[in-house]
């Protein structure tokens, strides 16, 4: 690295001049800083300055530029330098706006300013430009497994895009779901009435659509590679194998209805009078193609009396059968007694409800079908006794108190049972015993059969649904460059996963464009760094092929690490978790964050001025950080604050180095990890979190106080909280008293 | 055959038809969606409970609890404020129904026989269409008396400081006792009213023959 030639430039913009001595600071920058170029500037993001520093790059042969200014979040287009390696000291958001105006602060609020200076100039020696990944692949067909109403409607947007398209069907035909429905949930004024299902207008697209590959009876074999290069067979009918070239992947695998059968008390299974939702659509299409009566399935005779039991072995507590609401039974409800009722009012037809849900405009709908004569009855259904050719019903009426309420001689019952995700294998269920897996009926079988390390499928959020970022993005998967959309995502109906659909399909574009050009996918969109792995280090342990968050790493023969740069979203978890530390980002790395922590000036113990470490997660605690300062809420000013990529890049040895350089304590400010996860890297701050509980032994060994470190969640919301926290902490370890590894 | 039971074999288990068709504003009972707003403003059944309040009455109405209903007293205690009708986010006429089924089950006998607000309406009525003026005297001993001789006493005792300012005011004339004023054409009040009643008669009768 002979040929790197750093240049510092101080602000003097904001206040920064008024507030600190930029001058000392440029002689920090060039004595600490060791940086043979620096300059302050009274308006550093302004043309004059910029220009300034494109000058030096031009003639001075400056490589790479440390800029103490605002934060790194701030002024990002002014400070745009894709050719060189970019180092941010943050004097505004992290040290004069969260600092007092006074003449006592005046030396704290310096010495920050000047460690700052000092850590900028050390992380920038520590990085390279980044270049871009180089393994990437040019493939810009999409590969839409399922043709229902999702996988139809994201086949025709991506084609409309000018993508060509993929469709995989397993069945015979398309049209999946809906096209088992007589009719649908009304989307159009006046939402009063079931209207057409629309299938066959998106069947006729389809076929149409020389852009748009078919291949009924096929499934998935074998999923290969990384997005813009994945290599997929898929299986037909007659037992050949076709390989396509693949950009992106949309999952649109749909959704199967709760089996009845395991609703014995309400006569699931029981009587072929008892029906679900899908069973009375059946009945429904025979009736429009006959004389329009819909029969008992029985006897053949016309249904008099119809009930409807909503949430059927759904939003169960206890834990038996589903335990979520689907959220489109009940508009489902409404429309199928609709049926009965357009056809002829004087058809008893009562909904049992508990809660009666109906989003979107379903509140219209709801109202019509009760000015057509539907019942709606709030109860919870205790049991359904079939009885020869009728039912009685038994309810509990929760308005009037009544646990002995009941409708007798019912024609038809048909119970709302819910959507299953069609999800695949769950690759990350505990492994079963033998008995166990005997007792399993139905064996999943995968849908996309990756070749992936980690396992066949994508992986699932909750109740076997494959969403994964339900908080800043609902496509996103923890497979890059595979979005699954509609019901497999979660429980929707048609007009949903339409909209699913779209947004999935320009995610999957935006996805294999990335590729292509070798940069991130979400969150990191655009990124040109990418890990780099020094294989001759690696002790094949396995760890970074086991925690990568999405699956981004194979194992070759010997099991070392093979990095699929292309799936990996830059996150750093494998940087953290390798022990040997051979896993390295070009703009980030072990040593650029350690040449910072080792960079800051350590007062002795009697100059009570402790040192505190703060390794900040980029998403949620360093904005908030930020956004604290844009407050003016004041924090500690013994505090150092480096901005991590997520806390499970975070290395151990850090800490180490932390504390024997002499800090008094650690904060590691994460997301909230577990079921109510707001990492955007998904398990990152939960990987993270497991690593530092082991912190006890390292903080044993050094014969120093488990308050040393501390592990705190902070969300993006947390502006004035987290200034409590910091200063709540710095007041505890005046408790503790300083380090003794100080002055060593 | 009583029109009670006339009408019960009429709408056999289908209570709610019955009120479609026989009660004012009855079509409105179906599209309740028992939020319970009506019976959290419903100033009366704060002060002393409905036995049913409104949406009760109407999944009552759903259920077919055709005694239950008719024979309640909770539609009597409506009082006509309105706070219901005004804060139904489906825009009941509730008001209306409550009376309407309140009629209704006076109609054809199933109100309770003493229910006070019933009482009283009957004894308005009589004692104002029998003169055409209402006697006010009249009309206050009745109500007094509702309940046997001995409470009508103790009703008239418990008042007396009021009565006596009445009469000292002018407000109130004892000799209204004896007949009391009248209008001019009782006659042709008595013919209004004959017609009246045979109109309705004929419309009633027409809808319970259906």
């Amino acid at each position: 690295m002979a040929d790197i030639k750093v240049a510092a430039y101080i602000c003097k913009g904001c206040g920064l001049g008024e507030r600190l001595d930029a001058d000392a600071l440029v002689k920090i920058a060039q004595k600490d800083g060791k940086v043979p170029l620096a300059k302050s500037h009274e308006f550093l993001c302004n043309a004059d300055g910029v220009a300034m520093i494109k000058n030096d790059i031009a003639n001075e042969g400056v490589t790479h530029i440390m800029i103490g200014a605002c934060s790194r979040r701030a002024k990002t287009e002014a400070f745009f330098f894709p050719e060189n390696a970019v180092a941010r000291a943050n004097l505004r958001e992290g040290v004069i706006w969260i600092r007092p105006d006074t003449d006592e602060a005046r030396e704290t609020t310096q010495e920050m300013a000047e460690d700052y200076i000092r850590m900028g100039c050390a992380e920038v020696k520590a990085m390279t430009a980044p270049g871009g990944n180089t393994n990437t692949g040019t493939s810009k067909t999409l590969l839409v497994v399922g043709g229902g109403v999702t996988g139809m409607t994201t086949a025709i947007e991506a084609s409309k895009t000018g993508y060509p398209v993929v469709l995989v069907e397993k069945t015979g035909a398309l049209g999946g779901w809906a096209a088992k429905l007589y009719k649908r949930v009304p989307v159009h004024e006046p939402f009063k009435s079931p209207a057409d299902t629309g299938v066959g207008d998106l069947v006729a697209q389809v076929l149409g659509d020389s852009n748009i590959k078919l291949y009924l009876n096929a499934t998935v074999a074998k999923t290969d590679g990384a997005p813009g290069r994945f290599i997929v067979d898929i299986a037909t009918e007659s037992g050949a194998t076709h390989t396509e070239d693949i950009g992106a992947i949309v999952q649109a695998s749909g959704f199967t209805l709760y089996d009845m059968n395991k609703l014995p008390e309400l006569g699931g299974g029981k009587s072929p009078n008892v029906v679900d939702q899908a069973g009375l659509e059946a009945l429904a299409k025979a009736a429009a193609a006959g004389d329009g009566v819909i029969r008992r399935p029985s006897d053949n005779q016309p249904v008099k009396s119809v009930v409807f039991v909503q949430c059927a072995g759904q939003r169960d507590p206890s834990g038996t059968h589903l335990a979520y609401c689907s959220g489109v039974c009940c508009n489902t409800s409404i429309k199928q007694a609709m049926y009965f009722k357009d056809a002829n009012p004087s058809v008893d037809t009562t909904i049992i409800y508990t809660d009666l849900r109906t989003p979107g405009n379903g509140e219209d709908f709801y109202r019509s079908a009760q000015e057509k004569g539907v019942i709606f009855t709030k109860g919870k259904v205790a049991q359904v006794v079939p009885n020869g050719a009728t039912s009685t019903v038994k309810f509990h009426d929760l308005i009037l108190d009544d646990t002995d309420a009941a409708v007798a001689d019912v024609d038809l019952v048909v119970l709302a049972t819910g959507q299953v995700a069609n999800s695949g294998i769950d690759i990350f269920a505990a492994p079963k015993t033998e008995e166990e897996e005997a007792a399993v009926e139905v064996k999943p079988i995968s849908i996309l059969n990756l070749t992936y390390r980690q396992g066949k499928d994508v992986p699932q959020l909750k109740q076997g649904f494959t969403d994964s970022h339900f908080i800043c993005f609902p496509y996103e998967t923890r497979r890059t460059g595979i979005y699954t959309a509609g019901p497999v995502r979660r429980p929707m109906d048609i007009a949903q996963a339409r909209e699913d659909a779209t947004g999935a399909a320009l995610k999957a574009i935006q996805a294999l464009e990335n590729a292509e050009l070798g940069r991130a996918a979400h969150p990191r969109s655009g990124d040109l760094s990418f890990p780099k792995v020094r294989l001759e280090g690696c002790t094949q342990c396995k760890r970074c092929t086991v925690e990568c968050p999405f699956g981004a790493i194979d194992e070759d023969e010997k099991r070392f690490p093979v990095f699929n740069e292309s799936r990996c979203r830059r996150c750093g978890t494998c940087m953290g978790a390798c022990p040997v530390r051979v896993i390295s980002f070009e703009n980030y790395s072990v040593n650029t964050v350690g040449a910072q922590i080792k960079a800051v000036d350590i007062p002795d113990e009697f100059s009570e001025k402790p040192r505190i470490l703060i390794l900040a997660c980029e998403n949620d605690a360093y904005p908030a950080l930020d956004m604290a300062g844009m407050s003016r809420n004041e924090y500690s000013a013994y505090v150092r604050i480096i901005p991590i990529r997520c806390l499970g890049s975070v290395n151990t040895i850090w800490i180490t180095d932390a504390l024997n350089a002499g800090y008094d304590g650690v904060m590691l400010m994460g997301c909230k990890s577990g079921d109510e996860y707001q990492c955007h890297f998904v398990k990152g701050s939960e990987l993270g979190r497991v690593r530092m509980s082991k912190i006890d032994d390292t903080l044993k060994t050094l014969n120093l106080e488990s308050e040393r470190v501390r592990d705190l969640e902070v969300a993006i919301t947390d502006i004035e909280r987290v200034p409590e926290m910091i200063n709540k902490y710095a007041a505890e370890l005046v408790a503790v008293g300083p380090s003794p590894f100080k002055g060593f | 055959m009583s029109a009670n039971t006339a009408l019960a074999e009429k709408y056999r288990n289908n209570f709610l038809k019955e009120i479609e068709e026989q009660v004012e504003m009855g079509d409105w009972v179906k599209m309740c969606m028992q939020c319970g707003v009506c019976s959290g403003s419903c100033p009366t059944n704060f002060q002393s409970a409905w036995e049913h309040p409104p949406q009760e009455l109407f999944m009552m109405i759903r259920a077919g609890k055709r005694e239950e209903v008719l024979t309640t007293t909770s539609m009597w205690n409506c009082t006509s404020c309105y706070n219901c009708i005004v804060r139904c986010p489906r825009k009941l006429p509730i008001t209306h129904i409550m009376h309407g089924i309140a009629e209704y089950a006076h109609r054809i006998g199933k109100a309770p026989k003493m229910q006070a607000t019933r009482f009283f309406s009957g004894l308005f009525w009589k004692n104002a269409t029998k003169t055409g003026r209402v006697n006010e005297l009249k009309l206050s001993m009745g109500l007094y008396f509702k309940d046997g001789f001995a409470q009508g006493v103790k009703n008239g005792m418990a008042m007396q400081s009021v009565a006596l300012g009445l009469v000292k005011a002018g407000r109130l004339n004892v000799m209204e006792l004896f007949g009391g004023h009248k209008c001019k054409d009782q006659k042709g009040i008595q013919a209004m009213l004959k017609k009246a009643y045979e109109i309705e008669r004929s419309r009633k009768a027409a809808k319970m023959a259906g």
